[in-house]
C-alpha cells in the first residue's frame, strides 16, 4: 500500500512547538507530539479546544505562526500520497455535476500528478474503495442526491482511494446514522492492518478509550498525550474540561455539548 | 431547400463569418461551463466591457485592435484576481467598480476619435461579416490554446472548482490556477469580440453552459452538450441574420436563449415540468 522509497526513517508524524491562530488569539499554543506510523490516535478536548484547527494546520489549510510539522522527517507536500483529510462538514459545491465515482476518483489525482490520466490501477482502486464503504451501488449517482451518511461514506471512500500514510478525520461519529458509524469503525480496524496512521477527533470519550492506541487531550495546548489509561485521569479531565466536569469519588462526568459521557 | 442553406455560403465574407462564429460558439460554450459552475458570469461580463479602453488605445496608437484588446483583457484578469484576493472589499463590488470605470474610459476614448473607422456599435455587438483571414487565424490559435489548457488541466480545474479543501491538502497551486482560469476567460472574450461583441459575449459564455447543466450529470458531458448548443446557435443565428437582416450577434444570442428556455421548461432530469 505504501511506497517504501518515500518513507524516511523513522516513519512518523512529528509536530514541533506549533502555534496556530486566526487573528490575534492563538487557537493552538506551542503544541508538540509525535506519532509513530500505524498508530491510532483519538483527539479529544472541549468544544473550541482547537481540534479542527489542529487538523487544518496538519494538512496546510492554516499557516503555522511558529514551529513545524514533519511527516517522515520532511515538511508536508514532499510526499505525494501522504495525508488525507475528511473534514467535519465537507465544503464542496453540492450542485457540481460530478458523480460519486468522479468524487472518489479525485482521491487518485494527487498520486497521478500533472498531465496524467487515471489508469487501470486507479479505476480498480476506486471500485475497491466504493465497495469497501458500501456505496458501490451509488457510483453513478450525482453527489448532490445523497443523504448525509452516504455523503460521509463517499468522502471516506475518497480518503481511502488516496492511499494515505496518515488519515485525519474530524468528528466522523457526530451526526451520522448508526450504519455509517459502524462502517467508519470497521474502516479504522482495516486501516490499522495497512499500517496507516489515524488521527480522529471525537466527543465520544468511551470510543476514544476503547478503540484507540493513544489519546491526545488538548485545550489550546497539550493537556495529556499517551495511552487512554494515562490520559483519562481526573486531573487531566478537569484541566481540559474545566467546570464542565463533575467528580463522584472515582468517577468523572464530563458535561460537553453532546450527551454527557461517563467513564471510570 | 438546399439552396436555402447554400446561398449564404456563396459569399466569401459569409464563409469567414460562419467559420469564426462556429469557433467562437464552441470555445465560449466550453469555457462557459466553468463560468456557470464557478459563478463567474458577472466577472465575464465585466471583463468584456473592461476591454474597451484597450481597443481604443490600440486604435489611437495605430496598433492592432485585437492585440490591444488582448493586453487589456490580461491586465483586467490580473486586476480582478488581485482585487478579489485581498478580501478588503467584496468581489462583486470590486468587479462592479472596475467594470464601470473601464467602460467609461473606453467610451470616453472612443468618443475622441473623430473618424467612423472604429464603429462603437461593432465593438459592442460584433460584426461577423467583417472577419478577415487574419482574424480567423487569431481565433483558431487562441481558441486552440485555451481548449488545450482546459483539457490538460482538467483534473486540477475540477478539484479547485469542486473542492478547494482537497486542492489545499494536495498542495495544488490553487491561486495560480484561479488566475490562469481568469486569463483563459479573458482570451475567450477577446476572440469573441468580432462575432458577438463586448455586450453579448457574456450571454454566449453563460447560456449554452447553463442549458447543458440542466441536461447532464457529469462535467465532460456538460462541456460536449454546451459546445453543440453553442455551435448550433452560432450557425442558425447567422442564417437568421442573413435572411431577415438582423444583427448577427443578437440573432445568435437569441437562438441560444430560446434553446435554454425550451430546455428549462421541458428537459427531463432537472427541468421545470418534471420536477416533483
Amino acid at each position: 500500500m505504501m511506497n517504501p522509497s518515500l518513507i524516511h526513517e523513522p516513519a512518523h508524524l512529528a509536530v514541533e512547538n506549533i502555534t496556530v491562530g486566526y487573528n490575534g488569539r492563538p487557537a493552538l499554543q506551542d503544541l508538540s507530539f509525535q506519532v509513530l506510523q500505524g498508530t491510532r490516535v483519538a483527539v479529544v478536548g472541549p468544544n473550541g479546544a482547537g481540534k479542527s484547527t489542529l487538523f487544518k494546520a496538519l494538512v496546510g489549510l492554516l499557516p503555522l505562526k511558529q514551529g513545524q510539522i514533519l511527516v517522515h522527517g520532511l515538511p508536508p507536500g514532499h510526499h505525494k500520497e501522504c495525508i488525507a483529510y475528511v473534514p467535519q462538514r465537507e465544503e464542496v459545491d453540492w450542485k457540481f455535476p460530478v458523480t460519486v465515482k468522479d468524487v472518489v476518483m479525485m482521491g487518485r489525482y494527487g498520486n497521478l500528478g500533472w498531465l496524467r490520466l487515471p489508469g487501470k490501477y486507479d479505476r480498480a482502486t476506486v471500485a475497491r474503495c466504493l465497495m469497501q464503504m458500501g456505496v458501490a451501488d451509488l457510483a453513478r449517482a450525482p453527489i448532490g442526491e445523497l443523504s448525509g451518511g452516504q455523503q460521509q461514506r463517499v468522502f471516506l471512500a475518497r480518503a481511502l482511494a488516496q492511499e494515505p500514510h496518515i488519515l485525519l478525520m474530524d468528528e466522523p461519529f457526530t451526526g451520522v446514522d448508526v450504519s455509517t458509524q459502524e462502517a467508519t469503525l470497521t474502516l479504522l480496524d482495516q486501516l490499522r492492518e495497512h499500517n496507516v496512521t489515524l488521527m480522529v477527533s471525537t466527543h465520544d470519550l468511551n470510543l476514544a478509550m476503547n478503540r484507540f492506541d493513544l489519546v491526545l487531550l488538548i485545550n489550546h495546548r497539550v493537556i495529556a498525550f499517551g495511552t487512554p489509561a494515562q490520559v483519562f485521569t481526573p486531573e487531566h479531565i478537569s484541566q481540559a474540561f474545566g467546570k464542565h466536569v463533575l467528580a463522584f469519588g472515582d468517577k468523572v462526568v464530563v458535561d460537553d455539548c453532546c450527551p454527557p459521557e461517563m467513564f471510570e | 431547400m438546399l439552396d436555402f442553406f447554400l446561398t449564404p455560403l456563396a459569399y466569401e465574407f459569409m464563409q469567414r463569418g460562419f467559420l469564426a462564429s462556429l469557433m467562437v460558439g464552441v470555445l465560449c460554450a466550453i469555457v462557459g461551463c466553468y463560468v456557470v459552475l464557478r459563478s463567474m458570469a458577472f466577472m465575464g461580463d465585466a471583463m468584456a466591457h473592461a476591454i474597451l479602453p484597450g481597443i481604443a488605445i490600440a486604435y489611437l496608437l495605430k496598433g492592432d485592435v485585437l492585440i490591444g484588446a488582448l493586453v487589456a483583457a490580461v491586465i483586467v484578469a490580473l486586476g480582478i484576481g488581485f482585487l478579489s484576493r485581498q478580501g478588503t472589499i467584496k468581489e462583486d463590488t470590486a468587479i462592479g467598480i472596475l467594470f464601470a470605470a473601464a467602460l467609461s474610459l473606453g467610451v470616453a476614448l472612443i468618443s475622441t476619435i473623430k473618424t467612423y473607422a472604429l464603429d462603437l456599435t461593432h465593438i459592442l455587438f460584433g460584426n461577423v461579416l467583417g472577419v478577415s483571414i487574419n482574424d480567423l487565424w487569431l481565433t483558431a490559435i487562441l481558441g486552440f490554446v485555451v481548449l488545450a489548457t482546459i483539457l490538460f488541466l482538467y483534473k486540477e480545474f475540477l478539484i479547485i472548482s469542486f473542492d478547494p479543501v482537497l486542492a489545499a491538502t494536495m498542495h495544488l497551486p490553487a491561486e495560480r490556477l484561479r488566475i490562469l482560469m481568469l486569463i483563459l476567460l479573458a482570451l475567450t472574450i477577446v476572440v469573441s469580440l468580432q462575432t458577438v461583441g463586448v455586450g453579448l459575449v457574456a450571454a454566449m459564455l453563460v447560456t449554452p453552459g447553463a442549458t447543458a447543466y440542466l441536461l447532464t450529470r457529469r462535467l465532460p458531458m456538460m462541456m460536449i452538450v454546451a459546445a453543440l448548443i453553442g455551435a448550433f446557435s452560432s450557425i442558425a443565428g447567422l442564417y437568421v441574420s442573413f435572411y431577415i437582416n438582423v444583427a448577427s450577434g443578437a440573432a445568435v444570442v437569441l437562438i441560444a436563449s430560446l434553446i435554454f428556455l425550451g430546455v428549462f421548461l421541458f428537459a427531463p432530469p432537472r427541468g421545470l415540468l418534471w420536477r416533483r
